[in-house]
């Protein structure tokens, strides 16, 4: 009989434990907190920890730049990161390095849930940056601006940024309106020197979004994921009229470019290899879903709209 | 098929295989049979060509239907008609590129990892070992990380920087490997070997760990999607490339299949009965790399077809490998093709990664197969 109840009791006991742990995991489940709720004031912070890299390129957009006290792994721009402690990144952060900077704010991923929580009880503020999926838009990159530039004491250049990039999609967009919308593949990597692992750009994201404002029809605008991989078969049925490649890096040499370029002569029956409409395009400006989307679209817009262009003098580098 | 034929007595005067040596009942029988086999010469012609009349429709049917379908319809007459520019057509387009490369290197690659599977089980007398387990795929792994994390451009012929990168570390797993198991005039340790490739791979694991650790987020992405395997190689050229290995491991398979039977009792009964047995696991190490070393460098570590298709095979066919191992290359070929069809076409435009078909469908069939059998 005692035996039963103990049975009963450590079950009991484990369903608390259980509930307890559903109802915790849903808590943090629900739309993020941005601010953990210690020290919320109104006073602007001074120390700022990026690990989130096109964060730190919007912070130092607004003018918080001298408030960047450290920054992640992967930073590289600004050229002021480069003078800045180096913290870690999505999987890596350093948690000693981050608190021996004194920081009162941390902005990291969305995801990183057990780091927000580590941050909160040493009572610094923490700004979960949503990304992934179809949160990650380009209103999702503007709002993020005006959230940094208000959380950093700088709302009124904030303010100016998002509108000036608005401003510059918005050309993009008038400039192309009216031409015809080639259909287009958006290629966001492929495996050196072979036409193998193609993996593009798909429905939703702020890429997808960047090639529609720049005039183009996403070939692959039907599938709601960020990026898919696709067959061959699937490409040469898809029968893009322009191929865009992104890549990070600086651009290789001629000799490179034209081997690079011309992997794609596999697929001869797709109609951007047959009219050479087939373009490789280097910068880190161009995947970074930050200030320098504009650039990207005016970019894209170039390369989809070259007659749209002809005589005009729109800034092209950021 | 022939059902297989299992004596669990011992034959008179061979020595017992022991158990805790690694030996299993598939073992134990495979031994038997292989005397049973020998007792019963006259049939064994006959087994085979049936055997490989049987497995062969199979595997050359699958290989004919599986260009026919994809994820889009074309149009067979068109396919063929030559009055149409190539690059005009797109029907001929998606098969001869899209779809008979992808059928091609699929058969080739099944082929090659069910047989270098066999022939490892055999050496190392343990029916958990895969073509993987010494470390080849580990070394073909780093190579194809290292060259996709650094974005190296070397290329060789038909070979573009990851498959040749992957190509040179599984051969470099294989040499560092068969160096330490041999010593010359001596037999090789099967303990060294399995010990020697285990710790390689874990080793090479780890350091492929380690690059990924320092990579970027899509670099990270594109090794590990790698990992998965991939059969799209998008022209005749890869294919190629991998098939002077291919041959060469073929050729060695085929002399090999009478000293597995009598190697998988034991070292001790097979040098007893005239085989020798040094060069014997030479062979048979050697011949598996090659093999596995291809199919690798062409479509990446697919997974479980080097152990799921040899033990099919085995509850099919029996035992003996002069039947199991060629039954097994075009069973193997049937299967990964079979299975890169499903890969291809059921979330198209969307493609599973075929090394996640393979283990998806290969499980569940080998445990019903099991069930059923037993």
């Amino acid at each position: 009989m005692a035996a039963r109840a103990k049975k009963l009791t450590a079950a009991i006991a484990t369903v608390v434990a259980l509930v307890l742990c559903g109802a915790n995991l849903s808590g943090s489940r629900g739309e993020p907190e941005r601010l953990a709720p210690l020290q919320q004031t109104t006073r602007p912070v001074q120390r700022i920890v990026s690990l989130v890299p096109a964060l730190t390129e919007m912070l130092f957009a607004v003018g918080a730049g001298s408030q960047v006290v450290g920054v992640s792994s992967y930073d590289d721009f600004p050229p002021e990161v480069q003078s800045r402690p180096r913290v870690g990144a999505l999987l890596d952060p350093d948690v000693e390095r981050i608190l021996s900077l004194k920081p009162d704010l941390v902005v990291m991923y969305g995801s990183q849930t057990d780091l927000q929580g580590q941050f909160a009880r040493a009572g610094i503020r923490v700004y979960s940056y949503r990304h992934g999926g179809s949160g990650n838009g380009i209103g999702n990159v503007l709002q993020t601006i005006l959230e940094l530039g208000a959380l950093s004491g700088h709302k009124v250049e904030g303010d100016r940024v998002t509108a000036q990039l608005q401003a510059r999609l918005d050309a993009v967009r008038a400039r192309v309106r009216g031409r015809p919308r080639p259909r287009t593949m958006l290629v966001m990597g492929r495996d050196a020197m072979a036409l193998r692992g193609v993996y593009v750009s798909a429905g939703v994201g702020f890429l997808h979004e960047l090639l529609e404002v720049a005039g183009a029809e996403d070939v692959f605008a039907d599938v709601k994921r960020e990026g898919i991989q696709p067959s061959n078969e699937t490409m040469i049925v898809r029968a893009p009229q322009v191929i865009i490649e992104l890549h990070p890096g600086a651009e290789p040499t001629p000799e490179v470019l034209q081997k690079e370029r011309s992997v794609w002569s596999l697929l001869s029956s797709v109609p951007a290899v047959r009219n050479r409409r087939v373009h490789l395009l280097y910068g880190g400006y161009l995947m970074s879903p930050g200030p320098r989307l504009a650039a990207a679209a005016e970019t894209l817009a170039r390369v989809l709209h070259p007659d749209a262009f002809v005589g005009a003098d729109l800034k092209v580098l950021p | 098929m022939s059902t297989p034929t299992v004596r669990h007595e011992p034959f008179p005067g061979s020595p017992k295989p022991q158990r805790d040596e690694g030996g299993t009942s598939a073992n134990d029988r495979s031994a038997n049979n292989a005397f049973a086999a020998a007792a019963e010469a006259p049939s064994i012609r006959t087994r085979l060509a049936v055997t490989i009349a049987g497995y062969g429709a199979l595997a050359v049917a699958t290989c004919v239907l599986a260009p026919l379908v994809g994820s889009t319809q074309i149009n067979l007459a068109r396919v063929f008609d030559r009055s149409i520019p190539f690059a005009d057509n797109v029907d001929a387009q998606i098969f001869f590129v899209a779809r008979m490369p992808r059928v091609l290197s699929g058969a080739v690659v099944g082929a090659t990892l069910a047989s270098a599977g066999v022939v490892m089980q055999a050496l190392l007398r343990n029916p958990l070992a895969t073509p993987f387990t010494l470390g080849v795929s580990a070394g073909a792994a780093l190579g194809a990380i290292l060259v996709i994390t650094f974005s190296t451009a070397v290329s060789l012929g038909a070979l573009s920087p990851v498959p040749l990168a992957s190509l040179g570390g599984a051969l470099l797993a294989s040499a560092i490997v068969y160096g330490l198991a041999t010593r010359p005039g001596r037999t090789m340790s099967t303990m060294v070997l399995l010990l020697a490739g285990v710790t390689l791979n874990s080793f090479f694991s780890a350091l492929i760990l380690f690059v990924q650790y320092m990579a970027d987020f899509t670099q990270t992405y594109r090794t590990v999607r790698w990992l998965m395997g991939d059969l799209d190689v998008g022209s005749f050229g890869p294919i190629v490339a991998s098939l002077p290995l291919v041959l060469v491991a073929f050729a060695m398979f085929a002399v090999l299949p009478r000293s597995l039977n009598l190697l998988s009792v034991g070292t001790d009964a097979a040098s007893t009965r005239g085989v020798d047995v040094g060069r014997t696991q030479r062979l048979a190490f050697l011949s598996s790399s090659l093999a596995t070393s291809a199919a690798v460098s062409l479509a990446g570590p697919i997974g479980f077809v080097g152990i799921v298709v040899p033990h099919l095979v085995r509850l099919m066919v029996g035992v003996d490998h002069r039947i199991v191992l060629p039954a097994s290359a075009l069973f193997g070929a049937a299967f990964l093709v079979g299975c890169d069809l499903v890969a291809r076409t059921v979330l198209a435009p969307v493609e599973v990664p075929v090394g996640v078909v393979t283990a998806m469908l290969g499980g569940p069939f080998f445990l019903w197969l099991l069930v059923r059998k037993s």
